[in-house]
């Protein structure tokens, strides 16, 4: 017994001591997941195609710049706490972007990377105002805020059935995320005329929103809009589908327009709407590139059927988008092993435009990201697509966002996020 | 052996009396208060990163080791259940940020003790109902203090100042020219004050417990009529013991969110919180300080070493190691209250207990 506990103790102690090592010479690109929690079935696909990206880079080029990449895992089940121990964990490990998958997180952490001098890359989510990036020096929201991405869809109801007269429900995940449009329909409904009512969607009551519902229906609002994540858009669909609510008056932003929202009802949804950011399908010799190095031979969670499909190509954007500023930065530095630092001027030096897209294979996969020191946001354009009742595609034209509207709202709202932050690093650009 | 009180004669009541009669039980307080004091912030544990020692280990176990000691005041010798922990740790929460944001000027240390007092007056108020109801129907009625305070979280803006987040962060907060609080603190500056707020709290609440107010807490525990009959006012020492528990909870919710966390919104204090904290009891042993520590140590550290521990030494895939762990947990608590229903404070009694007989147990 008493050699039994003495080697149980000495063989504990070594695993312990396994644990506070570092890899030396790799670039640690940690994604923030949610495989379990009720967010699972669309946090699953956003992991796989962000890993697989890196992966097909370190099987393909040898990584980047030949230093291979760790797109290591944080499981957070779409806490925000969880999400801050596993910002916590990262700590001294030299990671090179903080890829929180939530806006909850993000918001959390908005504070501290800047100490930890690491970069916050939230792609099409987080806080609106970290478009200013001179507020903002450490936070980047690519391709473009919630702010924008509201007012492209509302000039887009604009160009369909005009807004002046119109009622605008607004049916939200009642979590950070979902309430962060709010003060652009505030601001822009007396302007152009609509008016527009709150339907809050608690977590809790995800799947269960038939009293929402109800109040759509007994309010008969022209347009419905939706910021939702995970099982509630399923669910919304669905709840319009049975109270007769017309489809293609009803509007996903780009987190609740995926595949794994729609597949299950098929025929039902089909007019769904939604906002995007990404195009679907696996015509693009990357995504090829990714199939066959890291996906059939089994180095990859996901399934074959998953590759292509809206959530796992946009996961993918992003790690391009991550890997393309440690490329800058690496180009910038002449260093191969750079560190968070290296990596902001990166993303801002970032330069996505078609010539670069098509030399990573990705043509038609988005639309240019041009970054810059004051701009974090990266001018990006939302499409829209449509649910046809077996495929998501696209059925306009890249809709710019309201910049004059959106740009003096960020402007305020990044000041009065800073108000009362007394030694808040910002940045001067030129 | 090294535990006995042979030789140890008290000439006193007051050292009859004391926190710590024994000797031997003077010099493990003391080591320990070492190791915490001095050990763990010069060298950490070692196999771990220092960094991630302090804060996702040592704070969050400090700061869960005070609302541990605030429940179990009224659940483990006050016998009045609550599951509305988490949102009180909220209502501290929030109020710190609220005096922080309105008094900006105010040391925030002072702001955590003024949160403390909101949420003992905000327990209060909620612990009216025990007057009148016990058991299942009190824990109702704190379920519902629960689902209230979160609503308020969301729906009353004031509290979060408008921001459009919806939620609370800390910007950083001086004293004696070293910033102790807020994004650009240290780490170990950080686990020092919650040590300290742990340690004195500790004290106060050991006093407090084997004092005239703990005894009448205790007293209504274990038989209210009878505790009515022999004088103690059921009014008083319920309410004084909601006041009491909140105040730790309130305190340790401010410190949650401005010492570990740097921000928070609603759902850092909803009921699965409340549910995690009911477990620390437990596991550590109602009406026990010493389980307090032992309870929030092991629910709290061993989850976060087995994800560690899986990811960094055996490559498993994070979420396995979140299943995994959310799994062990469930069974640990199965296991130790089939094996030991007191917790493992009592597990530890016995242990000294055996100690002092050792090696002619009878």
């Amino acid at each position: 017994m008493k050699k039994f506990l003495i080697s149980a103790l000495i063989s504990f102690g070594t695993l312990l001591s396994t644990v506070g090592l570092s890899f030396a010479d790799e670039l640690l690109v940690p994604h923030y997941t949610y495989r379990v929690g009720p967010f699972a079935a669309n946090g699953t696909a956003v992991a796989n195609g962000y890993t697989d990206y890196f992966l097909m880079l370190n099987e393909r080029d040898g990584g980047i710049g030949g230093v291979l990449t760790n797109p290591e895992e944080c499981e957070t089940g779409y806490k925000a706490q969880v999400g801050v121990e596993c910002y916590e964990s990262y700590r001294g490990k030299n990671p090179l972007i903080v890829y929180p998958n939530s806006t909850g997180i993000t918001l959390q952490v908005l504070q501290k990377a800047p100490e930890d001098q690491v970069p916050i890359l939230t792609m099409g989510y987080g806080l609106s105002a970290a478009a200013k990036g001179e507020t903002f020096p450490w936070a980047f929201n690519y391709p473009a805020s919630y702010w924008s991405q509201m007012t492209s869809v509302l000039s887009y109801i604009d160009s369909e059935t005009g807004l002046k007269g119109k009622k605008i429900a607004f049916l939200f995940l009642d979590v950070g995320y979902g309430r962060e449009p709010i003060p652009v329909l505030d601001e822009l409904g007396p302007k152009m005329g609509f008016e527009h009512m709150l339907v809050p969607v608690a977590v809790k009551e995800m799947q269960n929103q038939s009293s929402h519902w109800l109040t759509i229906r007994k309010e008969k609002p022209d347009w419905v809009i939706m910021w939702g994540w995970g099982a509630m858009n399923s669910t919304a669909i669905k709840e319009a589908a049975k109270t007769r609510y017309p489809l293609d008056r009803f509007i996903g932003n780009w987190w609740s327009g995926a595949h794994v929202d729609t597949e299950a009802l098929g025929m039902k949804a089909k007019g769904y709407k939604s906002a995007t950011f990404t195009g679907t399908g696996t015509d693009y010799p990357a995504i090829q590139d990714m199939i066959n190095l890291v996906v059939k031979p089994g180095k990859s969670k996901t399934t074959m059927d998953e590759v292509g499909k809206v959530l796992y190509n946009r996961a993918a954007v992003g790690a391009v988008v991550v890997a393309e500023a440690i490329h800058e930065a690496q180009k910038a530095t002449g260093k191969k092993n750079v560190t968070g630092a290296d990596v902001r001027k990166g993303l801002e030096m970032i330069k996505l435009d078609d010539a670069r897209i098509a030399e990573l294979g990705l043509t038609g996969l988005f639309a240019p990201i041009i970054g810059s020191c004051a701009d974090h946001e990266g001018k990006g354009a939302v499409t829209i697509q449509q649910w046809d009742g077996k495929d998501w595609g696209p059925i306009t034209k890249p809709i710019p966002p309201m910049e004059d509207v959106v740009g003096p709202m960020l402007t305020k709202a990044a000041a009065d996020y800073i108000a009362d932050k007394p030694g808040w690093k910002s940045q001067k650009c030129n | 052996m090294f535990y006995r009180e042979t030789g140890q004669f008290k000439s006193k009541y007051k050292e009859e009396l004391a926190a710590f009669p024994l000797f031997e039980d003077k010099i493990g307080i003391g080591i320990l208060l070492l190791l915490a004091y001095v050990a763990i912030p010069l060298f950490g544990i070692p196999g771990l990163s220092y960094e991630f020692t302090l804060s996702a280990i040592m704070i969050p176990v400090v700061i869960f080791t005070i609302t541990t000691l605030g429940l179990n005041i009224l659940l483990g010798f006050a016998g009045q259940i609550s599951l509305g922990t988490g949102a009180f740790m909220g209502v501290g929460a929030y109020s710190c940020y609220k005096l922080m944001t309105i008094f900006p000027d105010l040391n925030i240390l002072i702001c955590v003790i003024l949160s403390g007092l909101v949420t003992a007056f905000v327990g209060m108020l909620f612990g009216l109902p025990s007057l009148r109801i016990k058991g299942f129907y009190l824990m109702v009625a704190t379920l519902a203090a629960q689902f209230f305070l979160e609503w308020a979280f969301i729906r009353i803006p004031w509290l979060y100042n408008y921001n459009n987040s919806g939620g609370i962060e800390g910007p950083n907060k001086e004293m004696f020219g070293i910033i102790i609080s807020g994004p650009q603190s240290e780490a170990t500056t950080r686990y020092f004050v919650c040590l300290t707020f742990l340690v004195l709290l500790t004290w106060l609440a050991s006093n407090v417990i084997r004092g005239r107010i703990g005894r009448s807490w205790m007293m209504i525990r274990d038989m209210d009529i009878a505790a009515e009959l022999i004088g103690v006012r059921p009014l008083t020492a319920k309410l004084s013991a909601f006041a009491f528990s909140s105040f730790y909870v309130g305190i340790s919710g401010a410190l949650m969110v401005f010492f570990w966390l740097g921000a928070a919104e609603v759902e850092s204090f909803d009921i699965n919180h409340s549910f995690t904290y009911l477990f620390m009891v437990i596991i550590g042993g109602l009406g026990s300080i010493t389980g307090c520590y032992m309870g929030a140590i092991l629910v709290w550290v061993i989850p976060v070493l087995i994800k560690e521990i899986g990811k960094t030494s055996f490559g498993y895939d994070a979420f396995v190691m979140e299943n995994l762990s959310i799994i062990l947990l469930g069974f640990m608590i199965v296991v130790i209250l089939i094996v030991e229903p007191h917790g493992l404070a009592r597990l530890w009694q016995i242990a000294k207990q055996k100690l002092r007989m050792w090696p002619f147990p009878y």
